[in-house]
């Protein structure tokens, strides 16, 4: 097991070239002000909840950007990262969240479902833990047809505690499958913290126990999450097999839009630190400035992504309703169903 | 290709090899079909592994969820796997991944994604296997949109269907019966020969009474309409194959004629295969019924250890037959 500490933020060294810390930046941003923008809207009242994933944005875009775009993915009820940190259209997310027709998943997906397969994904899961197997099964898929690709399964701490990571490790060791199973760490499956739950914290040691390596890395950190991913991505590639990379994060809003936790299971000022000194957008773009990157090439992004994401939104609130006569469409390859009742 | 085949004259197959004949037809056929389960170098797919090797034939350790799971993740990606669950009762392990992932990504991905899938599970019932190996669990998996199901009774059916699953694009659950491994009749070798999903089989024309069979119950429905036979009784015999999609017009049809109907199901008589049968025949059928339809099921007890206990438990000759026999008594009373 390898934890990787301050030492290890080298750009340089985790591959993170000028172009790459950019698109970072960028993908980073589309998530955050998607998600910011999203909870306005869900809070007007204009569709229902969602799982926000600010404050993981460095794990999930550093993870995203060390994958081809023919690579798969499987990620979780916190659906919206993954999509937009592989790079997808943000008109159909949005659309999706609002349940329209032109939404990704046609609205019978929602805000925990946001896989878009254009990019890769194939799958979020709201079953915590049901995408590790399917994850497992793509690099099964191709082993057996012989390609280079790999298969990158997002996944959180709580997971880690489902029979499915010890099983899907397992299977996948055994056959030196391409998988690299990410564990985004935020510290709290709801309000159960990691270490209430978990009888070794450091998720990543387990990997031992298959005879796979693992990596414990600093989750606000682009680069060294990129670098970590990267290596792990070229075992896979080469034959070596699976890797476990935990990714120590944190999650900055609640479990879930609209959900009232009636305890306190973290600590105001935990939060707070984490907001001011763990946030992996304010970390990047200090990064970025520090390299040379000019306040005016930032601010184009963001206008840029700010411009994309006020689309999004116009474009999910004037796309049309789906029709609920066709509410069977998509259940069957042809279009058969069972029992033949009528729509009401 | 022997020259008995080439006059038309199909070789006899078993129950058992029907299944290993259609799995290996359909790997040489198409190399994106592979097999993944328990034992299979030893069990259901020894002889496979003269023809493939361990790339498509995989043996996995005792992990149904996850294995069931890493078969639909390569569905999902290009391959066209085959999961041997075994036992049926162990389906219950696995059934997070088929019902949670298999039956709904097609659904909530809006069309993305597609999930060509067979699981195959064989139930083995009245062999003294007590409650957690006996199950036949057909129905829990009709109440989950998205999935087919069958249960074929007869060796061409097994191989026909079996076939038919694993050229379906969508997930297909095959239910074998170990009862009927042993038992025996033509099957075609046309390689490209299938039953088709959703249609259920006349195996007997009659007039006064249907007797619908799911699943392993057929040889008993069978013996039960020889003896309704020689006591001047004509029994329909419908042997459902498919469980999703149910066969509606071919039941209703038959309904039509008869009137009666005596539905034989192995599982559990709650919210049973023929509780679905009786609720679809009585709502769009109650124009022709002459009589009450009636279930013939197991009833809703464990399933004992004890042959003396377990062997009176599932339908047989005597409980169709008396069925059938007070649906027609009734009938004449009124």
């Amino acid at each position: 097991m390898r934890q990787l500490d301050a030492s290890n933020n080298d750009p340089q060294k985790n591959g993170l070239t000028r172009e790459l810390a950019l698109t970072g930046y960028r993908r980073m941003l589309r998530i955050r002000w998607f998600e910011e923008e999203a909870m306005r809207r869900a809070t007007a009242g204009e569709f229902s909840g969602m799982h926000s994933s600010s404050g993981q944005e460095a794990a999930i875009v550093g993870a995203c950007l060390a994958l081809r775009d023919d690579d798969y993915i499987t990620g979780t009820h916190r659906s919206h990262g993954h999509p937009i940190g592989k790079g997808a259209d943000l008109k159909p997310l949005m659309a999706e969240l609002y349940g329209k027709s032109t939404g990704i998943c046609k609205g019978r997906g929602g805000s925990m479902h946001l896989a878009d397969r254009r990019v890769g994904i194939i799958g979020e899961s709201a079953i915590v833990g049901g995408g590790i197997p399917l994850a497992t099964g793509a690099g099964l898929s191709i082993q057996v047809r012989g390609t280079d690709q790999v298969s990158l399964c997002f996944f959180g701490d709580g997971a880690a505690n489902q029979g499915t990571f010890g099983e899907s490790l397992n299977l996948a060791a055994i056959w030196k499958l391409p998988v690299i199973f990410f564990c985004e760490n935020n510290l709290y499956a709801i309000s159960t913290s990691v270490a209430r739950s978990h009888g070794q914290p450091d998720i990543a040691r387990r990997a031992a126990g298959f005879n796979m390596p693992g990596v414990i890395v600093d989750g606000q950190d682009l680069g060294q999450v990129h670098g970590v991913t990267a290596e792990a991505v070229q075992r896979a590639r080469s034959g070596e097999g699976p890797t476990l990379i935990e990714a120590k994060t944190y999650r900055f809003e609640e479990h879930c839009h609209n959900l009232q936790v009636p305890i306190a299971y973290r600590g105001a000022e935990e939060l707070e630190h984490y907001k001011s000194q763990r946030d992996p957008l304010q970390l990047h773009r200090a990064l970025l400035l520090k390299d040379a990157v000019t306040e005016i090439a930032i601010a184009s992004i963001e206008q840029e992504v700010a411009a994309e994401v006020a689309e999004a939104v116009r474009f999910a609130r004037e796309s049309p309703l789906p029709d609920p006569q066709d509410v069977y469409e998509y259940l069957f390859s042809q279009p058969i169903h069972y029992p033949p009742e009528a729509v009401p | 290709m022997n020259s008995l085949q080439s006059v038309g004259k199909p070789r006899e197959l078993t129950y058992l090899n029907a299944i290993v004949e259609a799995q290996r037809e359909e790997m040489l056929r198409d190399e994106r079909v592979i097999l993944i389960g328990e034992n299979i170098d030893i069990y259901g797919g020894s002889s496979l592994f003269d023809t493939f090797d361990e790339k498509r034939l995989r043996n996995v350790p005792i992990s149904e969820n996850s294995f069931t799971g890493m078969g639909v993740g390569a569905a999902l990606t290009g391959l066209r796997p085959i999961v041997d669950l075994t036992i049926a009762s162990f389906v219950y392990l696995a059934s997070d991944q088929i019902i949670n992932q298999a039956a709904k990504l097609r659904y909530m991905t809006g069309g993305q994604l597609s999930v060509p899938i067979v699981f195959r599970a064989c139930t083995y019932y009245n062999i003294c296997n007590a409650a957690q190996h006996s199950d036949r669990p057909y129905p829990f998996f009709m109440n989950v949109p998205g999935l087919k199901i069958v249960a074929p009774a007869t060796p061409r059916d097994m191989k026909g269907l079996l076939k038919a699953a694993v050229r379906d694009d969508d997930p297909v659950l095959v239910f074998e019966d170990s009862n009927l491994w042993t038992k025996k009749e033509p099957v075609p070798d046309d390689p490209d020969f299938l039953v088709p999903i959703g249609k259920a089989d006349v195996k007997r024309i009659g007039s006064d009474i249907t007797l619908v069979s799911i699943a392993g119950c057929l040889p008993r429905v069978m013996l039960a309409a020889d003896a309704l036979q020689a006591d001047g009784i004509s029994a329909e015999v419908i042997d459902l194959r498919t469980l999703v999609p149910l066969d509606g017009e071919t039941l209703l049809t038959s309904l039509a004629k008869t009137g009666r109907v005596v539905i034989a199901d192995n599982s559990h008589r709650v919210g049973s295969v023929a509780s679905e049968v009786s609720a679809v025949l009585s709502e769009e059928g109650f124009q022709y019924l002459r009589a009450p339809v009636r279930r013939v099921t197991t009833p809703a007890v464990q399933i004992p250890y004890s042959a003396a206990l377990e062997r009176p438990l599932y339908p047989n000759k005597e409980r169709i037959v008396a069925a059938a026999k007070s649906l027609l008594q009734q009938d004449r009373a009124r």
